[in-house]
């Protein structure tokens, strides 16, 4: 047990960074840092540094296990399972297939084109970018190891409903046309040697921590600010736990934004800190990452536009009804 | 050699692009780099990631930014 405790303290959450952080700013600079301006540096500094370092070694790892499963492959496997079971192997395999949303239109056009249903491509969609391993850890390094694992059930959860709640719609007949029109080959990428896969790790890296940084900053200004510049008068007053509308509101806001999961946990740390109920902050990290505008745009060369409507409103319900449990029940989780 | 690079237009194709005529170059092999952006084409090959490079009609890499050297490795 205290192994683990120490682990979880120094590594993931990386209480000697705070302390470090601490130290530099209250010890040597003098800021007193139970002041509105020290605390809010003290914040920015802690999160930006923890979230990158955590990042970058979380992704390393997070790719190599990625490695194995290429989309090519995740397809065949997908394809020998019919109906819910279908729609769950989606979403699992999802949360380990590496997947950037530029690629979105050739994997639902591969995922089609070998027979798959519509519902189980939209359930691998949602979860792809909802669950992956390494948000799981930052969530517990953030909050707490229930909180990450509760995410990642109701996010898989949400993942098979919606798609199964689409394929029961029969939403084939909102495809374009020329979607099955395509002929595909069957392709299998050779099997990686380690150091094809370490060389596709460290790329992986490189190129989401260049995606991402500017996200990160973004976010861990806005936590600061939330975290004491905003009067706490006011995000009670919008986002209160007491508030029936803190979810819907936290939902609505989430949507049109795009951000990485990376980007959005240090606001929902800072919402968490100043009192706002986890569901809120949870529907908002779901809402900014399951439903995205530029994946919406992309998705729209391949699909009617009423087919992208009935996702988002599917979508937009799973994370209200998720909220409203999370801050029904959230008091068990912290 | 025919030297196919598929992408939809991101910013990795074109990169991948320029990597592959810059191999070419630097290993002096008789051979045309072509860009595919048609989805139809790139989805003929099987490939559901993006950028992906294809030697000769065959598919030698998908998904990934390959460096120049890497490349190399691949033509030889």
């Amino acid at each position: 047990m205290f192994i683990f405790s120490f682990i979880n303290d120094q590594i993931l959450k990386m209480v000697w960074l705070s302390d470090l952080v601490t130290w530099l700013l209250g010890d040597l600079f003098k800021f007193n840092l139970d002041g509105k301006f020290g605390s809010s540096l003290h914040f920015f500094i802690y999160d930006t540094v923890k979230i990158m370092i955590l990042l970058a070694v979380l992704i390393y790892f997070v790719s190599y296990i990625q490695s194995y499963f290429p989309p090519e492959r995740t397809k065949k496997i997908i394809g020998r399972f019919n109906g819910i079971t279908a729609n769950l192997l989606g979403a699992l395999l999802g949360t380990v297939t590496p997947f950037c949303s530029c690629s979105s239109i050739p994997l639902f056009i591969g995922f089609t084109n070998a027979g798959l249903p519509v519902g189980v491509t939209f359930s691998f969609l949602v979860s792809s970018p909802l669950v992956d391993l390494a948000s799981v850890l930052l969530l517990a390094s953030i909050f707490n190891w229930r909180i990450a694992i509760a995410y990642v059930l109701f996010g898989i959860l949400l993942a098979v409903v919606s798609g199964t709640l689409l394929s029961y719609l029969k939403v084939e007949r909102y495809v374009a046309p020329y979607v099955y029109g395509l002929g595909s080959a069957d392709f299998e990428p050779d099997a990686m040697t380690r150091k094809e896969r370490h060389s596709f790790a460290i790329g992986q890296v490189k190129e989401i921590v260049n995606k991402v940084w500017l996200y990160i900053l973004i976010g861990v200004s806005i936590g600061a600010l939330i975290h004491n510049v905003i009067p706490e008068s006011v995000i009670t007053a919008l986002l209160g736990q007491d508030k029936w509308y803190s979810v819907p509101l936290a939902t609505l806001v989430g949507i049109p934004m795009y951000a990485d999961i990376f980007g959005t946990l240090p606001i929902a740390e800072a919402l968490v800190s100043r009192g706002i109920g986890i569901g809120t902050a949870l529907a908002f990290m779901m809402a900014v990452t399951a439903l995205s505008l530029p994946s919406m745009i992309l998705l729209k060369k391949v699909v009617q536009t009423r087919l992208l409507l009935i996702f988002v409103a599917i979508v937009s319900i799973g994370i209200l009804t998720i909220g409203f449990i999370f801050n029904a029940f959230g008091y068990l989780l912290i | 050699m025919t030297i196919k690079v598929l992408g939809t237009g991101c910013d990795k194709c074109k990169k991948l692009e320029k990597h592959t005529q810059q191999a070419v170059e630097e290993l002096g092999l008789e051979a045309t780099v072509e860009k595919v952006e048609d989805i139809g084409k790139i989805i003929g090959y099987g490939v559901m990631q993006t950028p992906a490079l294809v030697v000769d009609e065959k598919v030698r890499s998908t998904g990934k930014l390959l460096t120049v050297e890497e490349v190399k490795a691949i033509l030889l």
